[in-house]
């Protein structure tokens, strides 16, 4: 084991826009709710960040909602949820008990709706930051998710970005040709930061059956086989947009969180790790510390990005 | 509630298609009981990725073991079987809520069919340890898949066995059985676990004779722990209306009378 004292020395806090975090090791939007608090010590990660909330109470999609391939799972949930009025008056409360932020991750219909509950929920003295889900598809639009299109993630960071003082994260879909183009756009409109991303849209189909493995058909795929799309992902963010990422997208251990970091993220999501290990964000933060002392690395800080300066990639 | 590493005492190959699996539980802290699970890692690698969810067949507090039969089914299992004794497995649980036995001193019915029998299992163990008489109706595909039977004539359990391989095993004639059950017996709770055909005819004839009614439920899971809302079910409230509830947490016990079939 490690002597503990020099552990204590090593500076891990980073910061999104004015956001400050204790360490970079939080988890994705989905994956963590209120039930894990005899697992791990919130008080231990970085931010909270609850299931995503929608304006209405959603019943989500049919059964089965995930199903497993490999080194991978592909997951539709429909995100179910109890709706806003249920999150103001039980979920925010209930995590006042701790001490690290809340990161609200929001989700809705059409830009209108985001601004609407962006405002309500922004206006919650215990959140810290609001997370855009806008992966979503856009009902009132084309029926595609805001985020594959450049000209609506603008706007709709925008129109957020006016009802709310509140730092404000887009999270980026991974469905498009050009993440960079859809990054710039969030850049525009205003964003504090960027979450890359989302989970890719994926399908599994049962031979023997022969229908779709989830009851939606098409879903998002998570997990360690997603791990490079998403590094090269963040590492095209960091050559156009100076805005700090939270990476997201098949995290298991150490290594992968440091090599995002090394990508370009100030901050890392744990999701799909965290079913097969739900100590997974604890093993990770000490992971990232034993490499820290291995590479005399004072400041988490100083391996941002770190992957750029030494390649010549373009 | 914790991941952790126990000991296979044993794990082999019982049948065509079962396995049975004892695991040194004496690390383990918490109580468990008849119905809950465990989330289990089939294998140190990233594929197959998922823990996997197995009810308990028996829960030995005697001599601190906890025993597992299943059903080698996909990539998981499969990699279960390969695990040998000596080796540490890592398992997640208990989970879940279990079943509830009341002192009532009547007798309880369980219907059970393929790998539910298993989970009923422990219930008919409990009830033994509780003074309960228990009678049981398993069904299967196979005779060879009804191995489990005598585990609960072992805890004092009459059992009927049907099958399809001898063509008994049809709604009709489990109805008549347990027809003939409730004649011969004060029943006075019931439960169910493994075919959803089965479990309407039990929550039909339980609805009818006004009886304690459970189910355990099996879906897909994805955290095992009741944030990610992967394994879903639908059951009526009180008000009769429908909410989806989640078998990992909210069950995979439920009241019979109020699930969805």
């Amino acid at each position: 084991m490690m002597d503990e004292a020099i552990q204590e020395l090593l500076q891990l806090e980073v910061r999104i826009g004015s956001l400050r975090l204790q360490n970079p090791i939080m988890p994705a939007s989905g994956t963590f709710g209120e039930e894990m608090d005899s697992v791990i010590d919130f008080n231990r990660i970085a931010a909270i960040v609850p299931k995503s909330i929608t304006k209405y109470p959603r019943k989500g999609n049919a059964t089965p909602r995930v199903c497993e391939v490999p080194a991978g799972m592909i997951n539709s949930i429909g995100i179910q949820s109890k709706g806003l009025e249920y999150y103001l008056k039980k979920t925010l409360p209930y995590y006042r008990q701790y001490d690290v932020p809340v990161i609200s991750s929001i989700s809705a219909d059409s830009i209108d709706e985001f601004a609407e509950m962006a405002e309500v929920i922004g206006n919650v003295d215990n959140v810290a930051a609001l997370e855009l889900n806008i992966s979503c598809p856009n009902l009132k639009g084309n029926g595609l998710a805001f985020g594959m299109d450049p000209e609506v993630t603008r706007t709709l960071v925008r129109r957020v970005k006016d009802v709310t003082a509140k730092p404000v994260i887009a999270k980026l879909s991974p469905n498009v040709t050009s993440i960079q183009e859809v990054a710039i756009a969030a850049e525009e409109g205003g964003a504090d930061g960027l979450n890359v991303a989302n989970t890719i849209l994926a399908m599994a189909i049962d031979i023997h059956t022969r229908k779709p493995k989830i009851g939606n058909g098409m879903g998002g795929l998570s997990g360690p086989a997603v791990k490079p799309i998403i590094v090269r992902m963040i590492y095209q963010v960091r050559q156009v947009s100076a805005l700090p990422i939270i990476g997201c997208g098949g995290v298991m251990n150490g290594e992968d969180a440091i090599e995002m970091m090394l990508a370009g993220a100030t901050a890392v999501q744990v999701g799909t790790a965290s079913f097969i290990n739900p100590m997974a964000m604890m093993d990770i933060l000490q992971e990232i510390k034993e490499y820290m002392i291995r590479y005399k690395i004072d400041d988490i800080n100083d391996i941002i990005g770190g992957a750029h300066k030494l390649s010549s990639a373009p | 509630m914790k991941a952790v590493k126990l000991k296979i005492i044993s794990n082999h190959q019982v049948s065509e298609r079962y396995w049975h699996m004892v695991v040194d539980a004496s690390e383990l802290r918490e109580d468990v009981r008849a119905g809950q699970f465990f989330n289990i890692r089939c294998a140190e690698q990233y594929s197959p990725l998922l823990r996997r969810p197995f009810s308990i067949y028996s829960i030995n507090k005697h001599n601190r073991t906890l025993e597992f039969l299943y059903l080698v089914k996909g990539a998981g299992t499969q990699r279960l079987t390969r695990i040998e004794a000596g080796e540490r497995l890592d398992i997640f649980g208990p989970l879940g809520k279990g079943f509830t036995l009341h002192e009532n001193g009547g007798t309880v019915l369980m219907l059970a069919r393929g790998v539910g029998i298993a989970t009923l299992a422990a219930l008919a163990q409990e009830a033994a340890e509780q003074g309960l008489r228990s009678v049981a109706i398993l069904s299967a595909r196979t005779r060879n898949d009804l191995l489990a039977a005598e585990k609960l004539r072992g805890f004092g359990a009459e059992v009927y066995e049907v099958t399809e391989e001898e063509g008994n095993s049809d709604v009709e004639n489990v109805r008549k059985l347990i027809e003939r059950i409730f004649r011969k017996y004060d029943v006075r709770a019931a439960y169910t676990c493994g075919s959803r055909r089965l479990s309407k005819l039990l929550q039909d004839i339980t609805a009818e004779k006004r009886i304690f009614a459970e189910i355990a439920l099996e879906e897909h899971m994805g955290c095992a722990m009741g944030v990610c809302f992967a394994c879903v079910c639908d059951i009526r409230d009180a008000n009769g209306l429908n909410r989806t509830v989640r078998v990992c947490k909210d069950g995979p016990v439920f009241a019979l009378e109020q699930v969805v079939l």
